[in-house]
């Protein structure tokens, strides 16, 4: 267990330590709050996809399914300690269910893709069209298009009255996304993330290894769910909303936008793609000359045609061009730069 | 009897108008296997063509037939010009760019004609049957998507551009060194596929109250029906089309519209899972 710690990743502690501690001077803590649940979502959708190789072109779904789990059981029980597990737990075993079904299938990329896609527009649809008041769960009404407002919202644990909001609510999620991130370095360090790599870089070679591909890739495909399904749970608790929104089109596009620009087959690439481009977001609509959609259409473009392998392995690859030119080198062999094929998808 | 004639046209409106949707984006990735996620925002673009024709007091069919379809047709062109021609044989590739441009067609859309619905009339009229009222405009949808599926058959069987272009499709590199251009070959294919598109939505916009995200319903069902209905084009996109254009309204009738589209997405999910690749690809094998 120990051995599996590495000493870039007490550096990458202490410096997420900080930045989370100097962060809050330069932007308001209600703005990073959102960029730091971004992070996780996109983190969790470049588990699946940079690591596992399995595209999914429905993390949203995941993300609204653990929002509205944490509304209706946050309504219905009257705490938040129950819904947090909740919106965990319902989304991994709803993707457990789901996964295995196309993966025991052996559905692979576009049908992959166009399952995934149809299944989030099956929710959309659905919860768009429970505006009426037959359409409840316990206490708690769907609300249709409207969403469900007014849930109870994050308390510290065992005390009902004290609600963790604002700054302590950005320090709360800052911290989830820091246990989230090291859980996702030791799953890659462990013999089930590094099959998990294989997988993706050649599924019928560690199949006929010996390895169950179909029930590893559902049990990747589960956990990153349950991820994004934590981070919905938050941002149900920074909106103090939930919307069928959660489950469109335009939100699914951002998080693989997001992983695209930051980088596939990194950890660092999807948390940094996804706050800042929220981030971005956030600055463009402040303004009214120029619709957002087209800079995120354009930025999407732009990187698959000149950068397809996002700016944290871009970034690396350049750093690590320029230390190998550096005349006074190190004796021994040149540097290899590891050429990660971060954006295969066989 | 007056009832099953009004649900039996309901029914071939309800094909014949997954099939129109589906066209261009069969077409495309039928012949190209190139999956074109911005096929929605072609049609919405047809769409606010024909609107902004018939506006400008052109006549709606010259708006419908001629204009909206040369239009879409020369911003795929340059679509494929500047964004799929180079990544070509990267299938997931160009559904990430594609969807990319979709996003960006909607903001454009959106900055030029604002976040409201327009729409205009339906130019025929509709008429009664006993005591049911048609709208006469779904045999106009049923009379255009039958044309459609027609000619395309005639153009790609009888030609001698259809043969070229199906060759092409089929090994690249054999046309390529019998002395055909697939550079050309693949633009202009991606030229018709959408101008089709392009139709198709003009041909829907007096139906639909447009708005610029107005394009991602027609994408989810022309994608669902294309990839269901597997590789071979024609007989594909109406196997596609039939099983979803009838599963759709029979759903509709006896429940509600919204479960009629589940519904739609429901028998998509199962039949990709029983049959991956398609339906003409354990039936009909090796049709058009």
């Amino acid at each position: 267990m120990i051995g599996l710690w590495k000493k870039q990743d007490l550096l990458a502690f202490i410096i997420a330590l900080i930045g989370i501690w100097l962060l809050p001077t330069m932007i308001s803590t209600y703005t990073l709050t959102i960029l730091v649940i971004y992070g996780m979502l996109g983190l969790s959708l470049g588990l699946i996809w940079g690591f596992g190789g399995i595209l999914c072109f429905g993390q949203a779904a995941f993300f609204g399914l653990g929002a509205y789990t944490y509304a209706i059981a946050a309504i219905n029980i009257g705490e938040s300690t129950v819904p947090m597990l909740l919106a965990i737990l319902v989304p991994g075993v709803f993707a457990t269910l789901f996964g295995a079904m196309m993966f025991y299938g052996h559905l692979t990329d576009v049908y992959l893709g166009v399952i995934t896609l149809v299944v989030t527009l099956i929710l959309f649809k659905f919860i768009n069209s429970t505006a009426g008041p037959q359409y409840a769960i316990g206490h708690a009404r769907l609300g249709g298009f409207n969403g469900i407002p007014g849930f109870h919202t994050l308390n510290v644990p065992g005390r009902t009255d004290i609600f963790i909001w604002g700054d302590t609510l950005y320090y709360v999620c800052a911290l989830a996304l820091l246990v989230v991130f090291f859980f996702v370095t030791w799953l890659l360090r462990t013999s089930f993330g590094r099959i998990a790599i294989g997988i993706r870089e050649n599924e019928t070679r560690i199949s006929l290894m010996g390895y169950d591909v179909r029930a590893r890739k559902t049990i990747l495909f589960a956990i990153g769910a349950a991820i994004a399904g934590l981070a919905g749970a938050l941002f149900a608790n920074w909106g103090e909303i939930v919307t069928p929104g959660l489950f469109s089109l335009q939100q699914n596009a951002e998080v693989i936008i997001w992983c695209i620009v930051g980088g596939l087959g990194t950890r660092f690439g999807p948390i940094i793609g996804a706050a800042g481009l929220a981030y971005l977001k956030f600055l463009l609509g402040q303004q009214t000359l120029i619709d957002n959609a087209i800079i995120m259409g354009l930025i999407l473009v732009i990187f698959v045609l000149f950068l397809p392998k996002g700016l944290v392995p871009a970034t690396t690859s350049l750093w690590q061009s320029i230390y190998d030119r550096w005349p006074v080198r190190r004796s021994g062999s040149r540097r290899r730069t590891r050429s990660r094929s971060a954006t295969h998808h066989a | 009897m007056d009832l099953f004639f009004v649900i039996f046209v309901e029914i071939l409106y309800g094909i014949a108008s997954l099939a129109l949707i589906s066209i261009g984006l069969a077409v495309v990735f039928g012949m190209m296997k190139v999956i074109n996620l911005a096929h929605g925002e072609f049609m919405m673009l047809g769409g606010y063509a024909t609107i902004t024709a018939v506006n400008l007091g052109i006549n709606v069919f010259v708006a419908m037939l001629i204009i909206a379809p040369l239009l879409v047709g020369v911003i795929g062109l340059l679509v494929e010009r500047l964004v799929i021609r180079h990544l070509y044989g990267r299938l997931v590739d160009t559904m990430l760019a594609t969807w990319g441009l979709s996003l960006f067609f909607i903001g454009i859309v959106t900055m030029i004609f604002g976040n409201t619905t327009t729409s205009i009339t339906t130019p025929i009229r509709g008429f009664a049957v006993g005591n049911y009222q048609i709208n006469g405009y779904n045999f106009f949808i049923i009379f255009m998507a039958c044309l459609l599926l027609i000619a395309i058959y005639a153009v790609l069987k009888i030609t001698r551009l259809g043969l070229i272009a199906r060759g092409t499709m089929q090994s690249a590199d054999i046309a390529a060194s019998l002395g055909y251009n697939s550079d050309h070959i693949y633009m202009v294919t991606f030229f018709c596929g959408a101008s089709l598109t392009g139709l198709a939505g003009a041909i829907f916009a007096p139906l639909v109250g447009l708005v610029p995200t107005s394009g991602s319903a027609y994408m989810a069902e022309a994608f669902i029906t294309v990839v269901a209905g597997g590789p071979s084009l024609i007989i594909g996109l109406l196997s596609g089309a039939t099983a979803f254009g009838a599963i759709n309204q029979i759903v509709t009738f006896t429940s509600s519209a919204v479960l009629g589209e589940v519904a739609i997405l429901v028998a998509a999910v199962i039949i990709l899972r029983l049959i991956p690749k398609g339906i003409t690809s354990r039936f009909f094998k090796g049709k058009m």
